[in-house]
């Protein structure tokens, strides 16, 4: 599975990249949403987790960007906010929310839920 | 004994508010209600009833005035009338007897037959006459014509007699005399020129002064009489005694016309005393009436203005104790309210200010905590590949360690941001027993696990409020989880829902756990709060309690220690 992670933090990023790895999947990580769009002009991933609280470009405006630009694509969203965990995945687009700092293997399960190929 | 309880029962019962409420002591009241209540009733009270009570007395006085003129006027007049018809009795018969004096010569009167020739005229013309005499003067008595003996009675030792020295007529007052029955007598003087005198002399019966007297018809509870200028009794009178008697009254003072004075008697009871004295004689009219009598309707009238007064005075204060005590009540009322006012403004104002410094901290710190949490992570997967190496069992356990703590980090930075979240309220259309149903499925494991029943009764009356979703999820989340927490497993959880008066639902959480203290109930909507030592960060009902008061809503908690808590959120169906 071709996971991009996006988020101004580096250090956290490249971390959750390297752990996704390690578990099988091929991940790639830029650190604002203005690169992101431009990644996946480039590449096609079967999923984008997006850090919500973003300088630039914000989560979900770079969700909106996405969502427009690659129908049917699904979306993790990483949020400090987020305390009630919830899928919105009956939609056109389809959202996870995941409370941030996330254990990998909650990441993980919720990647196969939206995208269980 | 009885008695006082029911007196006590029914002050405890009429007792006003702001007497006893807590209020009343606090110290952040702005008023001391029992002085204003005093000041309002007794204030109000001086200035209506002092003048009322000038206005009753000045009436009483005017009215006795008044009274006392009209009852006094007949009275004054009767004695007047009386005095006159007593002065003219006197002077028609003094009269009689200067102008036979004159007209007569000594020798003519002398003779007894002349004497009782003119003693019949008088008798026939004037009446009153007892007898006629004729006295030399040596104080003899030449010739007399009367019912008695009396020719040859010497009476120069007689008062009268040497009074008769120095006056031309005389009137003697009531004696007995040499006939021994009370009588007076009218005696005239004539001066011959050989510097010698005689006087003619006629004694009266007291019966014609008492028939006169009677003439007048005074009522029973009156007397009149006449009295000497002594004090002796002239006539019969009918409550102070027969003629000759002392009155038992005092003599009135000299007055040249007709006066009433108030007397006591010798038992002290008043008296009104109505007296003129007769000009030329030693006569004194006297007319006596109770004064309780007089006054009778006085009286009547002084009770009535009192009785009046009283019952004003009585009505006056009970409508403005009414109305001070209400009045005093309504400032009382309105004063817990601004003091409840106050205290929420209060609590919102620190929850804000605490919402937003954890806020900013949570961000900050919630970024590296994913790093360690990511970074410790890898660390933990490199590990698990790396195969075995010397103290591999420490690193393990060191990690695991970090992973623990950045996941407890985690828990207060989420905590504090859910605390901050009392900004963008997102509203829509709610089914609230669809909510609570979403939220309980949070909990179905830990229920399940721990055997605790779970009942949630909506009523199917309830209608679907508008409020934002997220943050009532975190409201009820945050209810349960501490209930479910209070809870020993196999307790109970019960959850209703219903519509409260035309706008609003409530849901009350009742569980059956260890209960909230009472010391305790008043601080749980605190920030940083907790019973829970270590395990809380005393944030999650204080974040509940600013959500659902954004929200437009209100929490309310009851609790009985050992039988469990009900919290009770109140929602608005259309948030204003």
């Amino acid at each position: 599975m071709n996971v991009l992670l996006v988020d101004d933090e580096e250090e956290l990023v490249s971390a959750i990249a390297e752990r996704l790895e390690l578990r099988g999947f091929t991940a790639d990580f830029v650190t604002s949403g203005k690169a992101a769009v431009a990644k996946c002009r480039e590449k096609r991933y079967d999923l984008v987790v997006l850090d919500m609280k973003m300088p630039g470009l914000s989560g979900l405006e770079t969700l909106e960007i996405l969502a427009a630009d690659h129908p049917g694509m699904p979306f993790i969203m990483l949020s400090g906010h987020t305390e009630v965990r919830q899928c919105n995945d009956t939609g056109a687009s389809r959202v996870c929310y995941l409370v941030k700092p996330a254990k990998i293997d909650d990441l993980i399960e919720t990647m196969r839920h939206l995208s269980p190929a | 004994m009885q008695a006082m309880v029911r007196m006590r029962e029914l002050w405890d019962r009429l007792r006003p508010m702001f007497l006893t409420g807590e209020a009343a002591t606090a110290a952040n009241q702005l008023f001391n209600y029992r002085k204003i209540w005093m000041l309002t009733a007794f204030g109000t009270a001086l200035v209506t009833i002092i003048p009322l009570l000038i206005l009753a007395v000045f009436n009483y006085n005017q009215y006795q005035t008044a009274l006392g003129a009209e009852i006094n006027y007949p009275f004054t007049r009767l004695v007047s009338n009386t005095r006159r018809q007593l002065r003219s009795f006197l002077e028609d018969h003094k009269a009689a007897l200067s102008f036979i004096v004159q007209d007569k010569s000594q020798a003519e009167l002398r003779d007894p037959k002349q004497l009782r020739r003119i003693f019949a005229n008088l008798k026939n013309t004037f009446g009153g006459f007892v007898d006629l005499g004729l006295i030399d003067s040596e104080g003899v008595q030449k010739s007399y014509a009367g019912p008695y003996d009396l020719t040859g009675r010497d009476y120069h030792e007689e008062r009268w007699f040497k009074d008769m020295a120095t006056t031309g007529v005389y009137v003697s007052d009531v004696f007995t005399g040499f006939r021994h029955a009370p009588h007076f007598v009218i005696a005239v003087k004539r001066e011959l020129e050989d510097g010698s005198f005689f006087i003619l002399r006629s004694s009266f019966d007291v019966g014609l002064f008492a028939g006169l007297i009677a003439s007048i018809d005074v009522k029973p509870t009156s007397d009149a009489f006449v009295i000497n200028t002594e004090g002796v009794l002239q006539t019969p009178s009918r409550h102070h005694g027969d003629v000759l008697a002392k009155l038992d009254l005092p003599v009135p003072p000299p007055a040249e016309h007709s006066e009433v004075i108030e007397v006591p008697d010798l038992r002290g009871e008043k008296f009104f005393m109505g007296y003129a004295y007769i000009e030329n004689s030693p006569f004194v009219f006297v007319l006596v009436k109770g004064k309780d009598a007089m006054l009778g309707n006085l009286s009547t009238m002084g009770n009535g203005i009192i009785g009046f007064s009283v019952g004003s005075v009585l009505y006056i204060m009970t409508v403005i104790l009414a109305v001070a005590t209400y009045l005093v009540n309504k400032i009382y009322e309105a004063d817990l309210r601004r003091a409840a006012t106050l205290h929420n403004v209060e609590h919102t104002n620190r929850m804000a200010s605490i919402g937003r410094l954890a806020a900013g901290v949570a961000h900050e710190i919630n970024n590296p905590l994913a790093i360690i949490n990511e970074k410790a992570g890898f660390m933990s997967d490199l590990m698990a590949t790396a195969g075995d190496f010397p103290k591999r069992d420490k690193f393990v356990s060191c990690i695991d360690s970090v992973l623990r703590s950045v996941e407890r980090c985690s828990a207060i930075t989420h905590r504090l941001l859910g605390f901050a979240r009392h900004i963008d309220v997102k509203l829509e259309s709610i089914h609230l027993d669809e909510l609570i149903g979403e939220v309980l499925e949070f909990l179905g494991k830990e229920a399940q696990y721990r055997n605790i029943a779970v009942s949630v009764q909506a009523d199917p009356e309830l209608p679907p409020i508008e409020s934002d979703r997220g943050q009532l999820q975190q409201v009820f989340l945050n209810i349960v989880n501490n209930a479910f927490a209070a809870m020993n497993d196999g307790g109970r959880l019960e959850i209703i829902l219903k519509p409260q008066q035309a706008d609003r639902v409530a849901v009350t959480i009742s569980d059956t756990g260890c209960g909230i203290p009472k010391e305790n109930l008043e601080k749980i909507f605190d920030p940083f709060f907790s019973t829970k030592k270590e395990k809380g960060t005393g944030l999650g009902l204080s974040i509940t309690y600013g959500i659902v008061q954004k929200l437009g809503g209100k929490i309310d908690v009851r609790s009985q220690v050992g039988h469990g808590t009900s919290f009770t959120v109140i929602l608005p169906v259309v948030r204003a």
